[in-house]
């Protein structure tokens, strides 16, 4: 008996080094070329001036105080957070029932459920967007279909190239996202706690809002983060179905490398926009860990 | 307790209602995608004219289209044996490799998913830039690793972990070496899983947009063909067409992977050593 437990507790024969370099290699390059070098690169051009040349010149926070000082910059950056808040808000909101029936309801239906909302997210971005903007344009889908059944007489310009679409489009576009950690979160909770919540009188709405809420928020929170992360800087969508109005940072940054062909100054608007979801991102830890010490 | 149990019952019941309306959202408008691509006009809307495979016809002998496409499966290909090859690996070293620095590649390798796509695509155009490469097929494949990664690493991190410790300690106190442990054993039980892996890194590379749009030189990939054709109106049933196609193929493929995915798990689950 001793013997097997020492065998257990014995530490591992170390792995030889050729083994052990293979198999690091790989992803030591990807992580660490791939990522933190170019995320460092993005850093570096965002203090040096534009010349026309790849890395710019000289050593200048010329680009962050046009981004803190110029108005425009401050009203397309709130617009991004104001539509990627709302869009994490909406699919958030409508995806916690889903999460909750496949958790708690679904029964042997859970896997084939969970497969067709998951479905949607493996088919192409690009096809989802053109698909609201047929939906939404003026000879589109909803206006034809309202005069076709009598509500409208006439097609109306309010649907398409609004926030409003934007809002919608992204919400439709990230949904899948928001389900599956919701549905984790939800799934780990022991039913034992439901049971001990009505053993001891709590009606199920309490029960809900006392036991299963709180317990569920990491994966609200990771669905949150999800959703937010992508749409903040998404320029595909605004651009379909938003018009002028919906002019997002991912925008600005895109025709920063386009047509304005001014790579430090885009690459300044990158840092604020990743300094922004880092603060999202430890918001997000903090409340974590808030209703992390619950259970 | 009866009345509690009516009461989960009729929750249940309204929350199916929902799920479903909630599917109808979901799927509404893609499917119209399909509906319209054999309509017979060039306008997107109700009522609908007439049946016509046209649309699809015009999709034959389109040398831009056909160009496109082997791009986008040559550089999917490529991207997800990359990405995956990757994913194994780091999530092998993170699990099992007692090196202090596989924990930290691994939490790396799993950072792109909170980077914006604008943000990867932009630090890859300096980076390729940098190297001479500039713009072309080896930079969208880079660029598609790095959005694949998360998910190949969190697929082959969970199928890691779900096979049994001991499967790992018994081949080497029989004396297998790593390499031999890795290979003959751990790889072989996780194959549904690479499969999987594999399959949804492709997809995600076939799809990808916001980042090949930075990347990518004279040769463009299908999403961004499809881009290119959304300015012209004349174009947009066409685009249809080809959307319906590649619909059925994502559905196929992401069916595939998923059936591959719940083989695996179920395989661990019934003959665990």
């Amino acid at each position: 008996m001793s013997t097997l437990i020492a065998a257990a507790e014995a530490p591992e024969p170390r792995s030889s080094s050729g083994f052990r370099l293979a198999m690091l290699l790989p992803g030591a390059l990807v992580t660490f070329l791939l990522i933190l070098f170019a995320l460092g690169l993005v850093l570096f051009l965002a203090f040096r001036g534009n010349d026309g040349s790849l890395l710019g010149v000289g050593l200048t926070v010329e680009n962050f105080v046009t981004v803190a000082t110029d108005p425009l910059y401050w009203t397309v950056t709130l617009r991004s957070l104001v539509i990627a808040s709302l869009v994490t808000l909406a699919t958030v909101v409508t995806a916690y029932p889903v999460s909750y029936y496949l958790a708690f309801h679904a029964g042997r239906r859970r896997g084939l459920l969970l497969f067709l909302v998951t479905l949607p997210f493996w088919t192409s971005y690009l096809l989802r967007v053109f698909a609201w903007k047929i939906v939404l344009a003026y000879n589109g889908v909803l206006n034809s279909a309202l005069i076709e059944s009598g509500v409208w007489s006439e097609p109306t310009l309010a649907f398409l190239n609004t926030p409003a679409a934007v809002v919608v489009t992204l919400a439709h576009a990230y949904a899948p996202f928001a389900i599956l950690p919701i549905y984790v979160a939800l799934d780990t909770i022991p039913k034992s706690l439901l049971e001990a919540a009505s053993d001891l009188g709590a009606r199920p709405f309490t029960a809900f809002r006392r036991v299963v809420l709180p317990n569920s928020m990491p994966g609200v929170l990771a669905a949150a983060l999800v959703v937010f992360v992508p749409t903040v800087g998404d320029y595909v969508t605004p651009a379909m179905v938003g018009g002028p109005a919906s002019t997002m940072i991912g925008s600005l940054i895109q025709s920063q490398f386009g047509k304005a062909n001014d790579w430090p100054f885009g690459a300044a608007l990158s840092v604020c926009v990743m300094l922004v979801i880092l603060v999202v991102v430890l918001v997000a830890r903090g409340a974590d860990r808030r209703f992390g010490s619950r259970t | 307790m009866k009345a509690e149990r009516a009461d989960t019952k009729r929750d249940g019941r309204w929350l199916g209602l929902y799920v479903l309306a909630y599917l109808v959202f979901l799927y509404l408008p893609v499917l119209l995608i399909p509906l319209f691509s054999f309509n017979n006009s060039i306008q997107a809307a109700f009522p609908l004219q007439g049946f016509t495979l046209q649309w699809y016809q015009t999709l034959y002998g389109n040398p831009a289209l056909s160009g496109a496409l082997a791009n986008s499966l040559v550089i999917a290909a490529v991207a997800a044996s990359g990405a995956t090859l990757c994913g194994i690996t780091v999530s092998y070293m993170d699990l099992y490799g007692r090196s202090p620095l596989a924990p930290t590649i691994s939490a790396i390798a799993r950072l792109p998913i909170l980077i914006p796509g604008v943000i990867v695509g932009i630090s890859l155009l300096i980076l390729v830039n940098l190297i001479g490469l500039g713009p072309s097929r080896v930079a969208i494949v880079l660029g598609h690793i790095l959005v694949a990664l998360p998910t190949t690493v969190v697929v082959m991190r969970s199928r890691f972990a779900a096979i049994p410790k001991t499967v790992r300690e018994a081949a080497l106190d029989l004396g297998a070496s790593d390499w031999t442990t890795f290979r003959r054993v751990m790889l072989p039980l996780s194959l549904p899983a690479v499969l999987s892996a594999f399959m949804l890194a492709f997809l995600i590379s076939f799809d990808e947009f916001i980042v090949v749009f930075f990347l990518a030189g004279t040769e463009p990939t299908l999403p961004l063909y499809i881009w290119s054709q959304l300015r012209f109106p004349r174009s947009l049933p066409t685009v249809m067409a080809l959307g319906t196609v590649i619909l059925a193929v994502s559905f196929i493929i992401a069916g595939t992977a998923e059936i591959l995915r719940h083989r695996g798990l179920g395989a661990a689950r019934r003959n665990p050593a």
